[in-house]
């Protein structure tokens, strides 16, 4: 060690400068990012997302596991009674991650966490007996404030319970469908960010800084390649486009060079009828080559399929 | 290899480490350009192997950056290191066995990681894409060790002072461990939010410029003198580079995220400490250019003296482009666009490869004690590298220019897909170009270990006249 003495200042000097660097570049942006509150599009993100998206133990291959299920419910779901406006509640069953706003509370920011501690009681949310949060409205020192409702302690509406009057076409996969956007890679070509520039009149408005709390990933993507994704559920709510373009884009935007995601409809369609994949491509190659006037019938998807998910959170993306 | 894994530290031959490291490098790489060659055939021809989930572009597109990052790159640096840093230090290795364990902990965790990436297990983090355990793997069994490795050398050896090289070698191993566990916090922590979008940028840049960029030019700083014979032009201008890339090229993370909603004080700031990276790029390029003073004939005749500078020239354009393109007056145009894929590919294939591919020749040739196989298809390979690097790097260019036009004068998106149509095929012609002649490096390289003319004790190969 005797030689290192020598290099005893510049050791010092190295520690400093990098230090110094950290400090600028990790501590005070944190503090300032640390203060941010939530807005409502980041309570509803984070709220249908779950607790994590990327990797995690709890779904280490990404097939949309412990997500919670975004439902519009219609009807109570103690009298059964048809609300008088449907409702959107995230349904945690049990055993399902909370977002992080759930487990740190401050997370959600000034006036949010106060009130949805005190009147949402989201600290009595109980992770093995699942709990089912809605966002709703109210005022924190005489300002409106949106805030997290537990609705299962406030109103002892179950997941069991709200499942029970939800219908399918009620229930949005949301967050396994996000599972879905980072596991096949959407986000290599399809940004999550309209730039502050023109990109606003095409794709919609810029996020804001409180966006973003709770949520991970944040996946804006980097190198755009296709149209930005944040607002595409404005651009375009049609289902059946979707479904079609998501089997192969080629079939409603001929110059598409998006990859095909037929593979997402897995085994069997919406009616349990097997898939004949090799059949499809036959029928589509005919139809490319001038032999058949239309293209075969896309599949509809199954309800449990992987792309059931992925156009759901396609739809969520307002 | 297997064989010196168990056996003990004195009966393993100097060199060993660096050996595995440099072939393991060379078939990354080769794996790494053709997984690129593969995807950019999908961007130019979207139904070339699609509809099947282990051939989807989404899945592929990341395990060529980090093959290439982890693989080519970063093993190709650690071969340096085990080669250069002893040899400056007038001694040996201080662990060639240590060197060969983390080859091989390399190797498994790389491969092992790739596959999970591939599968689609990702952290959804550009350049973090890795799952935590990977990152954690990573970070004790690969960068840990090799850090450990260069310290005890250099702590061991037997000249008085510490060369350029390896106060680049000592800090960035040092550096790159930092960078990795900070940087991968968002995982380890479940950090959520603006934090987790910060810190992958703050990983991302910091990982190219504190780990890629300034191994890269310490290699050169060994390479060209090592090979030309004149001394460094001034070590000064080698602590200003040094320096100023701790304190400048550690703080511009943000400047990746102009159009994200950061705070806008972190933004302007990252911005202008973004500009000052010049102030290490343009001591480096000189420091280097100066060193060749009466010895320009070497950039025509001597091969790792033509890749090396030519890897210095690249650095020109690469630092101009990347000290103004992320100012607010150019990002808004080009952000987001092919340009920045461009950009990339010109730091890493075009500045750093070069770089590192004259150190794996010269290393590799010196510590097999053989002469080049062929020099035929080494001039080959450095064509086809340069011509296949610059075909895509234009025409990234110009189809980012083109998105760029796209996205300010709001044309139908559809509309610059066309348009970009004829730039992706040429993009794939260049990539294929790459990977092709690193085909011909690994058989160049490998028939140099069998066949290559032995370099008699006391010379340098590059002291023997080729005989292919």
């Amino acid at each position: 060690m005797a030689g290192f003495r020598e290099y005893k200042i510049g050791a010092r000097i190295f520690g400093s400068a990098l230090g110094g660097s950290m400090c600028i570049t990790l501590l005070f942006p944190s503090i300032n990012i640390a203060a941010v509150s939530s807005t409502d599009i980041a309570l509803e993100k984070a709220f249908s997302a779950g607790h994590e998206t990327g990797f995690n133990l709890d779904d280490p291959f990404l097939q949309g596991k412990n997500k919670p299920l975004e439902v519009s419910l219609k009807a109570d779901p103690k009298t059964g009674q048809p609300l008088a406006q449907a409702v959107k509640v995230y349904v945690y069953k049990a055993g399902t991650s909370f977002p992080a706003g759930i487990i740190h509370p401050r997370i959600l920011g000034e006036g949010i966490e106060q009130v949805s501690v005190q009147q949402g009681h989201i600290t009595e949310a109980n992770k093995d007996a699942g709990a089912v949060f809605a966002i709703e409205k109210s005022i924190y020192q005489g300002k409106p404030v949106s805030f997290v409702d537990n609705l299962t302690a406030t109103k002892g509406w179950t997941p069991a319970d709200v499942m029970r009057v939800a219908k399918d076409a009620d229930i949005s996969h949301t967050g396994a469908g996000k599972t879905m956007f980072v596991r096949e890679g959407c986000w290599w070509c399809h940004t999550l960010l309209p730039e502050q520039t023109q990109d606003w009149q095409v794709f919609g408005a810029p996020p804001m800084l409180g966006d973003f709390n709770g949520e991970s990933p944040t996946a804006f993507g980097s190198d755009r390649k296709a149209p930005d994704l944040l607002h595409v559920g404005s651009r375009n709510s049609s289902k059946e486009w979707m479904m079609m373009h998501f089997f192969n884009p080629r079939l409603v935007q001929p110059h598409s060079i998006m990859p095909r995601f037929d593979y997402m409809w897995g085994e069997k369609d919406a009616a349990g009828q097997k898939i004949d994949y090799a059949k499809w491509k036959a029928e589509y190659t005919e139809y490319t080559e001038g032999k058949r006037v239309t293209p075969p019938e896309v599949p509809s998807y199954a309800s449990d399929s992987e792309i059931r998910s992925l156009v759901d959170f396609m739809l969520s993306l307002k | 290899m297997f064989k010196y894994l168990l056996g003990k530290n004195e009966d393993i031959p100097a060199g060993s480490a660096a050996v595995f490291f440099g072939f393991s490098s060379i078939i990354w790489f080769v794996i790494g350009t053709g997984l690129g060659s593969f995807n950019a055939a999908k961007l130019a021809f979207p139904d070339f192997v699609s509809g099947n989930i282990y051939f989807a572009f989404g899945h592929m597109r990341q395990v060529h950056v980090m093959a290439v990052i982890f693989g080519w790159i970063s093993m190709a640096f650690a071969m340096a290191m085990m080669y250069i840093t002893p040899a400056l230090g007038n001694t040996k290795l201080w662990s060639e066995k240590l060197g060969l364990w983390n080859c091989m902990f390399w190797n498994v965790g790389l491969a092992l990681g790739l596959t999970v990436l591939w599968s689609g297990v990702s952290s959804g983090r550009e350049y973090s894409d890795f799952p935590w355990p990977i990152d954690l793997y990573l970070a004790v069994f690969v960068f840990i060790p090799l850090a450990t490795n260069v310290w005890m050398t250099i702590l061991n050896r037997k000249t008085q002072g510490i060369y350029t090289t390896n106060w680049f070698f000592a800090a960035a191993t040092f550096m790159v461990i930092i960078v990795f566990l900070v940087g991968n916090s968002p995982e380890f922590f479940h950090l959520t939010g603006l934090t987790e979008a910060y810190l992958t940028w703050w990983f991302a840049h910091n990982v190219l410029g504190l780990w890629i960029t300034p191994v890269a030019a310490a290699i050169a700083y060994y390479t060209i003198p090592k090979v030309t014979g004149n001394p460094l032009y001034s070590h000064r201008i080698g602590h200003l580079h040094f320096w100023s890339v701790v304190v400048f090229y550690s703080t511009p993370a943000a400047h990746h995220l102009m159009s994200a909603p950061l705070p806008e004080w972190l933004k302007s700031f990252a911005s202008v400490e973004g500009v000052l990276i010049l102030v290490p790029a343009i001591a480096f390029v000189s420091n280097i250019m100066l060193t060749m003073r009466g010895k320009w004939y070497m950039f025509v005749e001597n091969i790792e003296v033509r890749f090396t500078i030519t890897g210095c020239l690249m650095a020109i354009p690469l630092n101009m482009q990347g000290g103004f393109q992320q100012t607010r007056a150019i990002n808004w145009y080009i952000h987001g666009t092919g340009w920045i894929v461009a950009h990339a590919h010109l730091a890493l294939l075009g500045f750093s490869t070069f770089l590192e591919a004259a150190a794996v020749y010269l290393s590799l040739q010196t510590l097999l004690k053989r002469k080049l196989y062929s020099l035929k298809l080494a001039n080959l390979h450095f064509w086809m590298l340069l011509i296949g690097f610059t075909t895509y790097w234009i025409s990234m260019t110009i189809a980012g220019l083109i998105q760029g036009a796209g996205k300010i004068y709001e044309v139908p998106y559809i509309d610059v897909v066309i348009a970009e149509h004829p730039y992706m095929i040429a993009r794939w012609i260049g990539g294929t170009l790459v990977f092709v002649g690193n085909v011909l490096w690994l058989y160049n390289m490998w028939m140099t270990a069998r066949v290559g003319t032995v370099v008699p004790q006391g010379r340098m190969p590059h002291e023997l006249a080729y005989e292919r």
